[in-house]
Protein backbone atom coordinates (compact mmCIF):
# COMPACT_ATOMS: atom_id res chain seq x y z
CA UNK A 1 0.00 0.00 0.00
CA UNK A 2 2.98 2.31 1.10
CA UNK A 3 4.56 1.79 -2.28
CA UNK A 4 1.88 2.53 -4.37
CA UNK A 5 1.32 5.77 -2.40
CA UNK A 6 4.72 6.68 -2.71
CA UNK A 7 4.78 5.78 -6.70
CA UNK A 8 1.68 7.97 -7.45
CA UNK A 9 3.51 10.74 -5.21
CA UNK A 10 6.34 10.50 -7.27
CA UNK A 11 5.14 10.42 -10.67
CA UNK A 12 2.65 13.21 -10.03
CA UNK A 13 5.47 15.53 -8.71
CA UNK A 14 8.20 14.51 -11.64
CA UNK A 15 5.08 15.21 -14.25
CA UNK A 16 4.33 18.69 -12.48
CA UNK A 17 7.76 19.67 -11.99
CA UNK A 18 8.76 18.34 -15.86
CA UNK A 19 5.56 21.05 -17.12
CA UNK A 20 6.87 23.77 -14.76
CA UNK A 21 10.12 23.01 -15.80
CA UNK A 22 9.12 24.29 -19.25
CA UNK A 23 6.63 26.49 -18.90
CA UNK A 24 8.19 28.91 -16.04
CA UNK A 25 9.02 32.38 -17.25
CA UNK A 26 12.13 32.52 -15.56
CA UNK A 27 14.94 29.96 -16.59
CA UNK A 28 16.48 30.18 -12.51
CA UNK A 29 13.06 28.49 -11.43
CA UNK A 30 12.60 26.06 -14.58
CA UNK A 31 15.76 25.07 -13.21
CA UNK A 32 14.92 24.40 -9.97
CA UNK A 33 11.93 22.08 -11.06
CA UNK A 34 14.06 19.86 -13.12
CA UNK A 35 16.03 19.31 -9.93
CA UNK A 36 12.86 18.51 -8.38
CA UNK A 37 12.05 16.08 -11.53
CA UNK A 38 15.43 14.60 -11.23
CA UNK A 39 14.53 13.63 -7.25
CA UNK A 40 11.31 12.16 -8.16
CA UNK A 41 12.61 10.29 -10.73
CA UNK A 42 15.51 8.89 -8.51
CA UNK A 43 12.50 7.77 -6.20
CA UNK A 44 10.55 6.19 -8.81
CA UNK A 45 14.27 4.19 -9.66
CA UNK A 46 15.00 3.40 -5.95
CA UNK A 47 10.90 2.01 -6.10
CA UNK A 48 11.97 0.18 -8.85
CA UNK A 49 14.98 -1.61 -6.96
CA UNK A 50 17.49 0.37 -8.95
CA UNK A 51 19.12 2.10 -6.14
CA UNK A 52 22.84 2.66 -7.76
CA UNK A 53 20.56 4.14 -10.78
CA UNK A 54 18.68 6.30 -8.63
CA UNK A 55 22.17 7.72 -6.20
CA UNK A 56 23.85 8.55 -9.76
CA UNK A 57 21.39 10.66 -11.18
CA UNK A 58 20.98 12.56 -7.11
CA UNK A 59 25.29 13.03 -7.55
CA UNK A 60 25.12 13.31 -11.36
CA UNK A 61 22.23 14.95 -12.37
CA UNK A 62 21.54 17.21 -9.32
CA UNK A 63 24.61 17.79 -8.19
CA UNK A 64 26.60 18.61 -11.61
CA UNK A 65 24.66 19.31 -14.74
CA UNK A 66 21.96 21.27 -12.77
CA UNK A 67 24.31 23.19 -11.26
CA UNK A 68 26.01 23.59 -14.44
CA UNK A 69 22.58 25.18 -15.70
CA UNK A 70 22.27 26.89 -12.62
CA UNK A 71 25.56 28.66 -13.22
CA UNK A 72 25.38 29.20 -16.46
CA UNK A 73 21.83 30.84 -15.92
CA UNK A 74 22.87 33.21 -14.09
CA UNK A 75 25.94 34.22 -15.23
CA UNK A 76 24.90 35.28 -18.69
CA UNK A 77 22.97 38.69 -18.35
CA UNK A 78 19.96 37.73 -20.53
CA UNK A 79 16.76 39.56 -21.49
CA UNK A 80 14.46 36.87 -21.31
CA UNK A 81 11.10 38.61 -21.77
CA UNK A 82 12.21 39.01 -25.48
CA UNK A 83 13.21 35.03 -25.32
CA UNK A 84 9.46 34.06 -24.38
CA UNK A 85 8.05 36.34 -28.20
CA UNK A 86 7.49 32.89 -29.82
CA UNK A 87 5.85 30.95 -26.56
CA UNK A 88 2.44 31.83 -27.50
CA UNK A 89 2.53 31.59 -31.47
CA UNK A 90 4.17 28.19 -31.01
CA UNK A 91 1.75 26.76 -28.40
CA UNK A 92 -1.03 25.54 -30.41
CA UNK A 93 1.41 23.47 -33.14
CA UNK A 94 3.34 22.63 -30.01
CA UNK A 95 0.51 21.26 -28.21
CA UNK A 96 -1.12 19.57 -31.15
CA UNK A 97 2.51 17.37 -31.67
CA UNK A 98 2.38 16.82 -28.07
CA UNK A 99 -1.23 15.30 -28.14
CA UNK A 100 -0.55 13.23 -31.57
CA UNK A 101 2.13 11.55 -29.69
CA UNK A 102 1.13 11.16 -26.44
CA UNK A 103 -1.51 9.30 -28.27
CA UNK A 104 0.67 7.49 -30.03
CA UNK A 105 2.16 6.24 -26.79
CA UNK A 106 -0.96 5.58 -25.24
CA UNK A 107 -2.03 3.24 -28.65
CA UNK A 108 1.26 1.69 -28.05
CA UNK A 109 0.84 0.95 -24.32
CA UNK A 110 -2.67 0.07 -25.07
CA UNK A 111 -2.03 -2.55 -27.25
CA UNK A 112 1.15 -4.39 -24.97
CA UNK A 113 -1.65 -4.27 -21.86
CA UNK A 114 -4.36 -6.55 -24.25
CA UNK A 115 -0.69 -8.64 -25.82
CA UNK A 116 -1.22 -7.32 -28.93
CA UNK A 117 2.73 -6.94 -28.52
CA UNK A 118 5.18 -9.70 -27.12
CA UNK A 119 8.12 -8.14 -25.20
CA UNK A 120 11.54 -10.37 -26.01
CA UNK A 121 13.02 -12.44 -22.86
CA UNK A 122 16.40 -12.12 -21.36
CA UNK A 123 18.87 -14.55 -22.29
CA UNK A 124 20.36 -14.87 -18.71
CA UNK A 125 24.00 -13.32 -19.54
CA UNK A 126 22.71 -10.39 -17.16
CA UNK A 127 21.03 -11.52 -14.34
CA UNK A 128 20.84 -10.11 -10.93
CA UNK A 129 23.13 -12.90 -9.14
CA UNK A 130 21.19 -14.71 -6.43
CA UNK A 131 22.02 -12.95 -2.92
CA UNK A 132 23.80 -10.35 -4.78
CA UNK A 133 22.89 -6.18 -4.12
CA UNK A 134 21.98 -4.29 -6.69
CA UNK A 135 25.27 -2.15 -6.62
CA UNK A 136 27.21 -5.46 -6.59
CA UNK A 137 25.37 -6.90 -9.24
CA UNK A 138 26.11 -3.92 -11.59
CA UNK A 139 29.64 -3.88 -10.37
CA UNK A 140 30.23 -7.52 -11.54
CA UNK A 141 28.51 -6.89 -15.03
CA UNK A 142 30.30 -3.44 -15.48
CA UNK A 143 33.76 -4.67 -15.22
CA UNK A 144 33.16 -7.95 -17.41
CA UNK A 145 30.89 -8.31 -19.64
CA UNK A 146 30.58 -4.12 -20.33
CA UNK A 147 34.31 -3.48 -19.83
CA UNK A 148 34.90 -1.85 -22.87
CA UNK A 149 31.77 0.08 -23.49
CA UNK A 150 32.60 1.99 -19.64
CA UNK A 151 35.92 2.23 -20.68
CA UNK A 152 34.66 4.10 -23.71
CA UNK A 153 32.14 6.54 -21.44
CA UNK A 154 34.89 7.47 -19.62
CA UNK A 155 37.03 8.55 -23.31
CA UNK A 156 33.94 10.12 -23.58
CA UNK A 157 33.88 12.29 -20.39
CA UNK A 158 37.32 13.12 -21.00
CA UNK A 159 36.49 14.41 -25.04
CA UNK A 160 33.75 16.80 -23.34
CA UNK A 161 35.94 17.71 -20.76
CA UNK A 162 38.36 18.62 -22.89
CA UNK A 163 36.28 20.16 -25.90
CA UNK A 164 34.55 22.13 -23.33
CA UNK A 165 37.46 23.58 -21.92
CA UNK A 166 39.02 24.46 -25.67
CA UNK A 167 35.81 26.14 -26.52
CA UNK A 168 35.35 28.59 -23.73
CA UNK A 169 39.06 29.57 -22.91
CA UNK A 170 40.09 32.58 -24.16
CA UNK A 171 43.56 33.93 -24.88
CA UNK A 172 43.91 37.78 -23.18
CA UNK A 173 45.94 39.70 -24.47
CA UNK A 174 47.62 42.31 -22.58
CA UNK A 175 48.16 40.50 -19.23
CA UNK A 176 51.58 40.55 -18.06
CA UNK A 177 52.34 36.41 -17.09
CA UNK A 178 55.22 35.25 -15.41
CA UNK A 179 57.55 33.05 -18.41
CA UNK A 180 59.43 30.52 -16.72
CA UNK A 181 61.71 29.54 -19.40
CA UNK A 182 62.46 33.10 -20.02
CA UNK A 183 63.60 33.70 -16.61
CA UNK A 184 65.25 30.78 -16.59
CA UNK A 185 67.08 30.82 -19.16
CA UNK A 186 68.99 34.43 -18.19
CA UNK A 187 72.24 34.25 -17.87
CA UNK A 188 74.38 36.97 -15.71
CA UNK A 189 76.63 38.10 -18.45
CA UNK A 190 73.68 39.22 -20.47
CA UNK A 191 71.82 40.94 -17.85
CA UNK A 192 74.75 42.82 -16.40
CA UNK A 193 77.38 45.24 -17.32
CA UNK A 194 80.60 46.64 -15.86
CA UNK A 195 80.79 50.44 -17.04
CA UNK A 196 83.35 52.59 -15.66
CA UNK A 197 82.01 56.37 -16.40
CA UNK A 198 83.45 59.24 -16.50
CA UNK A 199 83.44 61.84 -13.48
CA UNK A 200 80.46 64.74 -14.44
CA UNK A 201 79.35 62.79 -17.66
CA UNK A 202 76.59 60.62 -16.51
CA UNK A 203 75.96 57.29 -17.06
CA UNK A 204 73.86 56.26 -20.21
CA UNK A 205 71.43 53.43 -19.47
CA UNK B 1 -0.03 -3.25 -7.36
CA UNK B 2 2.15 -0.96 -9.85
CA UNK B 3 3.30 -2.60 -12.77
CA UNK B 4 5.22 -2.36 -15.89
CA UNK B 5 2.35 -0.49 -17.43
CA UNK B 6 2.36 2.47 -14.86
CA UNK B 7 6.29 2.93 -15.08
CA UNK B 8 5.86 3.51 -19.19
CA UNK B 9 2.82 6.03 -18.76
CA UNK B 10 4.84 7.99 -16.22
CA UNK B 11 8.43 7.97 -18.55
CA UNK B 12 5.82 8.88 -21.93
CA UNK B 13 4.16 11.82 -20.14
CA UNK B 14 7.92 12.91 -19.21
CA UNK B 15 8.95 12.83 -22.82
CA UNK B 16 6.51 14.63 -24.57
CA UNK B 17 6.41 17.33 -21.99
CA UNK B 18 10.44 17.34 -23.18
CA UNK B 19 9.29 17.34 -26.90
CA UNK B 20 6.47 20.08 -26.04
CA UNK B 21 9.26 22.18 -24.46
CA UNK B 22 11.23 22.24 -26.82
CA UNK B 23 8.57 23.51 -29.53
CA UNK B 24 7.28 26.16 -26.85
CA UNK B 25 11.05 27.64 -25.60
CA UNK B 26 12.46 27.72 -29.56
CA UNK B 27 14.13 31.05 -29.08
CA UNK B 28 15.61 29.91 -25.43
CA UNK B 29 18.47 27.49 -26.07
CA UNK B 30 18.89 26.85 -21.55
CA UNK B 31 15.20 25.67 -21.79
CA UNK B 32 15.80 23.78 -25.22
CA UNK B 33 18.68 22.24 -22.89
CA UNK B 34 16.48 21.36 -20.04
CA UNK B 35 13.70 19.84 -22.04
CA UNK B 36 16.46 17.22 -23.79
CA UNK B 37 17.48 16.58 -20.33
CA UNK B 38 13.64 16.04 -19.29
CA UNK B 39 13.43 13.78 -22.80
CA UNK B 40 16.66 11.67 -21.58
CA UNK B 41 14.78 11.28 -17.75
CA UNK B 42 12.07 9.79 -19.54
CA UNK B 43 14.62 7.46 -21.44
CA UNK B 44 16.31 6.61 -18.15
CA UNK B 45 13.14 5.51 -16.29
CA UNK B 46 11.90 3.48 -18.77
CA UNK B 47 15.46 1.59 -19.07
CA UNK B 48 15.14 1.28 -15.76
CA UNK B 49 11.51 -0.08 -15.25
CA UNK B 50 12.28 -3.00 -18.00
CA UNK B 51 15.30 -3.84 -16.37
CA UNK B 52 13.58 -4.13 -13.24
CA UNK B 53 10.49 -5.95 -14.80
CA UNK B 54 12.79 -8.10 -17.08
CA UNK B 55 15.12 -9.14 -13.74
CA UNK B 56 18.08 -7.97 -16.16
CA UNK B 57 20.23 -5.54 -15.28
CA UNK B 58 21.45 -4.75 -18.91
CA UNK B 59 18.99 -1.61 -18.68
CA UNK B 60 20.23 -0.77 -15.81
CA UNK B 61 24.00 -0.36 -17.44
CA UNK B 62 22.63 1.57 -20.64
CA UNK B 63 20.70 4.00 -18.25
CA UNK B 64 23.98 4.65 -16.95
CA UNK B 65 25.80 5.33 -20.30
CA UNK B 66 23.02 7.54 -21.04
CA UNK B 67 23.56 9.47 -17.92
CA UNK B 68 27.08 9.84 -19.18
CA UNK B 69 25.91 10.86 -22.40
CA UNK B 70 23.40 13.42 -20.97
CA UNK B 71 26.12 14.72 -18.61
CA UNK B 72 29.02 15.11 -21.82
CA UNK B 73 25.92 16.57 -23.86
CA UNK B 74 25.23 19.30 -21.48
CA UNK B 75 28.75 20.37 -21.18
CA UNK B 76 29.18 21.25 -24.41
CA UNK B 77 26.41 22.82 -25.21
CA UNK B 78 26.24 25.48 -22.43
CA UNK B 79 30.13 26.06 -23.64
CA UNK B 80 28.85 26.50 -26.67
CA UNK B 81 25.63 28.68 -25.12
CA UNK B 82 28.73 30.62 -23.12
CA UNK B 83 30.73 31.36 -26.38
CA UNK B 84 27.96 32.39 -28.61
CA UNK B 85 26.43 34.63 -25.84
CA UNK B 86 30.09 35.83 -25.63
CA UNK B 87 29.87 36.64 -29.55
CA UNK B 88 26.84 37.99 -29.96
CA UNK B 89 25.35 39.03 -26.67
CA UNK B 90 21.96 37.39 -26.83
CA UNK B 91 20.92 33.61 -26.75
CA UNK B 92 18.12 33.99 -29.09
CA UNK B 93 18.93 30.90 -31.51
CA UNK B 94 16.10 30.91 -34.21
CA UNK B 95 17.93 32.82 -36.22
CA UNK B 96 21.15 31.25 -36.13
CA UNK B 97 23.03 31.01 -39.43
CA UNK B 98 26.33 31.78 -39.08
CA UNK B 99 27.91 28.91 -40.44
CA UNK B 100 25.39 29.29 -43.69
CA UNK B 101 27.58 29.69 -47.07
Amino acid sequence: MIQVFAFYLFAALTCIAGAVTILARNPVHSVLWLIVAFFNAAGLMVLAGAEFIAMLLVIVYVGAVAVLFLFVVMMLDIDFAELRAGFIRNFPLGLLLAVVLLVELGVGIGAWSVGGIKLGTPDGTAAVPQGASNIEAIGLLLYSKYLFLFEAAGVLLLVAMVGAIVLTHRKRTGVRGQNVSRQVARRPGEATVNVKPEIGQGVSL
Amino acid sequence: MIGIGHYVTVSSILFVLGVLGIFLNRKNVIILLMAIELILLAVNINLVAFSSYLHDLTGQIFAMFVLTVAAGEAAVGLAILVIYFRDRGTIAVDDVHNLKG
